[in-house]
């Protein structure tokens, strides 16, 4: 059944689709950068949404897969493998096997001890990324060459990015959507809302858990080579726990397990950053310190917009 | 290496830990009692940090300026209290985490407004930066032996009004069960904003006294605040007595490592692979504590008995 909600979200990707000639129509390069940048981060977004949202596991660490994905494409451009094919699947791959390796130890805790867990882990790989002197260290890696798909497609072509990281959003938003709504995903959620019931009827919440955890992760794997090509550029500080927080806050405000949360969040999130920076209309105050408004957006938005940017669109997500 | 290297930097280690511990105690009260993750108490430090340097221009004397400061972090903490973390208690730690989150980013900026984004440092008074000899070649300055001597003080103030007054009376029963408290009268919010005050006053304190010895600037907070949350992680979350040892523990662990696994590594392995993998192990150490003792023992160190 084709729900409202549905429609709303299908609009907004008419639109995104509909960004290129438009910003090639205005003479806009920039917008074409932001918004690839802005479904980067709904890709991100996206995959934490799978564990935070329906599998009810608060991640802050969630940057260590930027990060991990961003690193994959680095390190092996540096040593001179700019295949893209094999950079991104080294992302992916990685990114999976450290998910599984903290999310083993992680799952297994909750609540406040989660959420501790899995950034004392971040911090970890951090700390790696800004020790590794051969990679940059602290100063970070430039990309010299962008991923290269051997003809299939070209990323230096703007266009050609956009519309392959728009695929990737719309192909990630529907895997998502598949996935929560099949068995393993209803376990899942009935693991968020009941443990002891849901292990009552015989189901071990442990590897639907740990599933969840590595799969979350090797999306955003994903995400981090498509950001390390974004930005021609990679530092630890995607890594940092305060990209953990942004992950998060883009999911909260778009609104926890909502398929088109995530894409309203990471939207909202950068272009209001955006605004506040460099939209002249504001006052210059307001641009000098956007993070004190942004910081005061954020406690509002936990204070008043309960269910997040979803939870004013027409409609209701699911019966629960 | 030899003994007085060793002794120096152990009382390095009792330096850092007395410093967590002064804001992991009011953490872990909030935690504790209120139910509250916190991630801006790392900024109430910076707010104390910035009230010293800025009130010891003013006077000029610093014990009169540590006063100010710390009343001033007492009474910003009670405003934030007030005004905004007052309605969290009740929600899950994923709001309190964000909307924490966003005060951290309004704490930052304003600190920035008001004194600019470079660093500022203060000179310690001459009466404060002189060397004590605690033994033959061990000079030791004297202004961080004072922050070993105030943190301990204050550790044993705190198990006092805790465990021996009708204020720590009241803590102890708000956080094994509010409602009953609650009941039989007493004013639990107001209990909650003299607590958030407390714990903020303590975060004040500490920032006071980092001031002389690092850097004061934005984002300062942040910095330490994941070791705080280490610190109370591996304590047990809720527990002043874990407070104490986790921040030991961590001081210690986190100084020696970085002062001596570099050499012990260069015994074991070549010398440029100690050097390359050296200071990043030595920065992962604690956070390898700290994964090591929640897989041994999930509550931590000391588990609280509330809730």
């Amino acid at each position: 059944m084709i729900t409202s909600r549905t429609w709303v979200l299908v609009a907004i990707l008419l639109l995104l689709a509909a960004v290129p000639p438009v910003a090639a129509l205005l003479h806009e390069p920039f917008y074409l950068d932001l918004l690839r940048r802005v479904m980067i981060f709904a890709i991100a977004a996206t995959s934490l949404n799978l564990i935070l949202g329906y599998g009810g596991m608060v991640s802050f660490g969630h940057a260590a897969y930027l990060g991990i994905g961003a690193y994959a494409v680095g390190v092996l451009a540096h040593h001179g493998i700019d295949n893209g094919w094999l950079q991104w699947g080294l992302a992916i791959g990685a990114s999976a096997l450290v998910a599984a390796a903290i999310g083993s130890i992680s799952v297994r805790t909750s609540g406040i001890y989660f959420i501790m867990i899995t950034l004392a882990f971040t911090q970890m790989l951090y700390y790696l990324g800004v020790s590794m002197t051969e990679y940059g260290g602290d100063d970070g890696l430039r990309l010299k060459v962008r991923s290269q798909f051997s003809g299939f497609i070209d990323l230096n072509d703007p266009t050609s990015f956009y519309y392959l990281v728009f695929a990737i959003l719309v192909l990630f938003l529907y895997l998502t959507h598949r996935l929560v709504n099949s068995r393993f995903g209803l376990v899942l959620q009935a693991v968020r809302s009941n443990e002891a019931r849901t292990r009552a009827i015989g189901f071990s919440p442990y590897p639907y858990r740990l599933a969840a955890f590595v799969i979350s992760g090797a999306m955003c794997g994903l995400a981090g080579a498509l950001l390390a090509n974004q930005t021609a550029f990679l530092t630890p500080e995607f890594m940092n726990w305060t990209r953990s927080g942004e992950l998060m806050f883009m999911v909260i405000l778009g609104g926890v397990a909502s398929t088109a949360g995530p894409l309203l969040g990471a939207a909202t999130l950068l272009l209001l950053e955006d605004m506040l920076q460099g939209w002249s209309v504001l006052p210059k105050w307001v641009n000098d310190h956007w993070q004190l408004y942004l910081g005061v957006i954020l406690v509002l938005v936990v204070l008043f917009a309960r269910r997040g940017l979803a939870g004013l669109l027409p409609g209701k997500e699911r019966d629960d | 290496m030899n003994l007085t290297l060793v002794a120096e930097q152990a009382l390095n280690g009792l330096q850092l830990g007395v410093m967590l511990f002064l804001l992991a105690a009011g953490l872990t009260l909030v935690f504790g009692i209120m139910n509250l993750v916190n991630l801006a108490h790392g900024a109430l430090y910076m707010v104390g940090a910035y009230l010293a340097a800025y009130f010891f221009g003013l006077t000029d004397s610093f014990p009169l300026a540590a006063l100010l400061a710390v009343a001033g972090t007492l009474v910003v903490g009670m405003i934030v209290e007030l005004v905004a973390l007052r309605t969290l208690y009740q929600r899950d730690h994923l709001d309190q985490v964000l909307a924490t989150f966003g005060l951290i980013l309004f704490f930052n900026e304003l600190v920035a407004i008001l004194w600019g984004r470079s660093s500022i440092y203060f000179a310690l008074p001459p009466w404060l930066s002189g060397h004590v000899e605690l033994a033959a070649n061990l000079r030791y300055p004297l202004y961080r032996l004072l922050i070993i001597a105030v943190g301990l003080s204050v550790a044993g103030l705190l198990w006092y009004v805790v465990a021996r007054t009708r204020l720590g009376m009241l803590i102890r029963a708000g956080a094994s069960n509010r409602a009953m408290v609650a009941a039989l009268g007493v004013d639990i919010r107001l209990l909650y904003t003299v607590v958030f005050g407390f714990g903020a006053a303590l975060a004040g304190l500490a920032g006071v006294l980092a001031g002389p010895i690092y850097a004061v600037q934005p984002g300062m907070g942040e910095l330490i605040l994941i070791q705080v949350f280490v610190v109370i992680v591996i304590g047990g979350i809720g527990s002043i007595r874990g407070a104490l040892a986790g921040a030991l523990i961590v001081g210690m662990v986190d100084t020696l490592g970085r002062a001596f696994l570099k050499p012990v590594l260069s015994t074991v392995v070549s010398p440029t692979a100690a050097d390359a993998a050296g200071p990043a192990l030595a920065s992962m150490l604690i956070y390898l504590l700290m994964a090591a003792v929640l897989a041994f023992r999930p509550e931590g160190l000391f588990p609280s008995r509330g809730s």
